[in-house]
């Protein structure tokens, strides 16, 4: 069994004295892990760096087999990255949150090509802080989309209008206007302008933790409760550090 | 049925040193027999050496380096700077740096913060090395982590944390290695080199 593909590293685990196991995520197998041998050397750390786009080959005996993986860097993400604390702590709570939630070896193109896109923009230094808060958003309530798990903003789920809509029901995912939350709105997560599409508004820190608390709140009841997890705690340093 | 061919006593020795890193169970065999064969000349020193590291050697509570007093003789060496203090991972890092004739203080954090093994702030020295910075006559943290998103990522943490201390906090330079040649750098290197140029 083997394969080559474009992929990009999610994590790398020590495994022994010069191995590593490395998460990938691949446009046509999803998250795939595999063994690295002669990880420790120099060259091959800053290749397996999270963020990094590789060509990676994978060959086992079997398919269900760990296999051992080779690769050779394309996109040299993480260096970068690093000199800028908000894309760095942007990319680790990405790469972990893919690593939580995303099932091995099912393919989702789409959440591939929108990681490569976000990691990409977390790339330029002109992106601010702000930019890089709702483009992780956007990432997240994709990724909950991509699951099978998507949030429903066309409509009020009580009245049916398809304006004014600024909260979402924590319980069924799908927007809620102004008026039809009447008394209840306390209850309900507040829908952040920035991700109704055309909005011009400026977007605001406020706004953004908002779309935070609204995908982690589904990433959590949908994705990481069935399993006993909870949000990984790179998330929780990214958003301490958007608050600060 | 033969019985086994070595005795449990150098059975427990062989596998004591294969846990050792660098060695494997066939270069824990080919060690031990070495040991045996030179007898009171290596093993006995050894197993001195070993008992003398076991009892004496602990960790500074003061910087975290290992030493056999506490503080250790880097805290107290009245020819070192008093008001740099360099933070590094591991014990290792600092043995690297004294090899680099660095003339300061150290604090050592004892890993770095990393989403997959479940590290987090309070599994390191973090709270220790914001009161020393603050209290002691510090002037200037140079971290001093590894290049890697693990490592620069509990740099900027700190860097949030000490913001408070009235300190400088400065970082390691990234770049070309003395000896490298840029058509063997990896990218990111190359990249990193390229943004931190300087005026020649």
């Amino acid at each position: 069994m083997d394969w080559t593909e474009q992929a990009i590293v999610l994590a790398a685990r020590k495994h022994g004295e010069g191995s590593a196991i490395v998460e990938l995520l691949t446009p046509h197998l999803g998250r795939h892990a595999g063994l690295v041998r002669g990880a420790s050397r120099p060259a091959m750390r800053g290749i397996l760096q999270p963020g990094n786009s590789v060509q990676a080959s994978w060959k086992a005996r079997l398919a269900e087999h760990l296999g051992t993986l080779t690769m050779e860097m394309t996109e040299a993400r993480a260096a970068l990255i690093m000199t800028r604390p908000e894309a760095l702590l942007a990319l680790s709570s990405l790469c972990a949150l893919a690593v939580a939630v995303l099932p091995e070896r099912e393919p989702h193109r789409d959440v591939y090509e929108a990681t490569g896109h976000v990691l990409d923009l977390l790339s330029h230094e002109e992106m601010t802080p702000i930019d890089i808060g709702q483009t992780l958003v956007r990432w997240e309530i994709g990724l909950l989309g991509s699951l099978g798990f998507g949030l429903d903003l066309s409509a009020c789920a009580v009245t049916g209008e398809v304006d004014n809509l600024i909260y979402v029901s924590p319980r069924s995912g799908r927007a809620v206007s102004q008026e039809g939350a009447g008394e209840y709105a306390a209850r309900l997560l507040v829908l952040p302008p920035f991700l109704m599409d055309g909005d011009p508004q400026e977007v605001t820190t406020e706004q953004v933790q908002d779309g935070f608390r609204l995908s982690g709140h589904f990433i959590e009841l949908m994705l990481l409760q069935p399993h006993q997890q909870s949000l990984p705690p790179a998330r929780e340093r990214y958003l301490q550090h958007l608050a600060d | 049925m033969p019985g086994p061919i070595i005795g449990p006593e150098i059975d427990r020795l062989i596998q004591l040193l294969a846990r050792l890193p660098g060695l494997g169970p066939r270069s824990a065999r080919r060690a031990a027999l070495d040991l045996l064969k030179k007898g009171e000349s290596a093993m006995a020193p050894l197993a001195d050496a070993l008992r003398d590291a076991a009892e004496n050697i602990t960790a500074c509570s003061a910087c975290g380096n290992l030493d056999t007093s506490d503080p250790c003789h880097i805290c107290t060496d009245p020819r070192r700077a008093k008001n740099t203090l360099c933070v590094v991972e591991e014990v290792a890092d600092l043995w690297a740096l004294e090899r680099a004739n660095y003339g300061g203080q150290y604090h050592v954090l004892g890993g770095v913060l990393s989403a997959l093994d479940g590290v987090g702030p309070e599994d390191l020295s973090i709270a220790s090395l914001v009161s020393r910075a603050g209290q002691d006559d510090i002037t200037e943290v140079i971290l001093a982590m590894n290049a890697t998103v693990d490592g620069q990522t509990t740099a900027h943490y700190i860097t949030d944390r000490l913001t408070d201390c009235g300190v400088s906090v400065t970082r390691l330079a990234h770049g070309v290695p003395v000896g490298g040649e840029l058509d063997y750098l990896d990218d990111g290197t190359l990249a990193q080199a390229m943004k931190a140029r300087q005026p020649f």
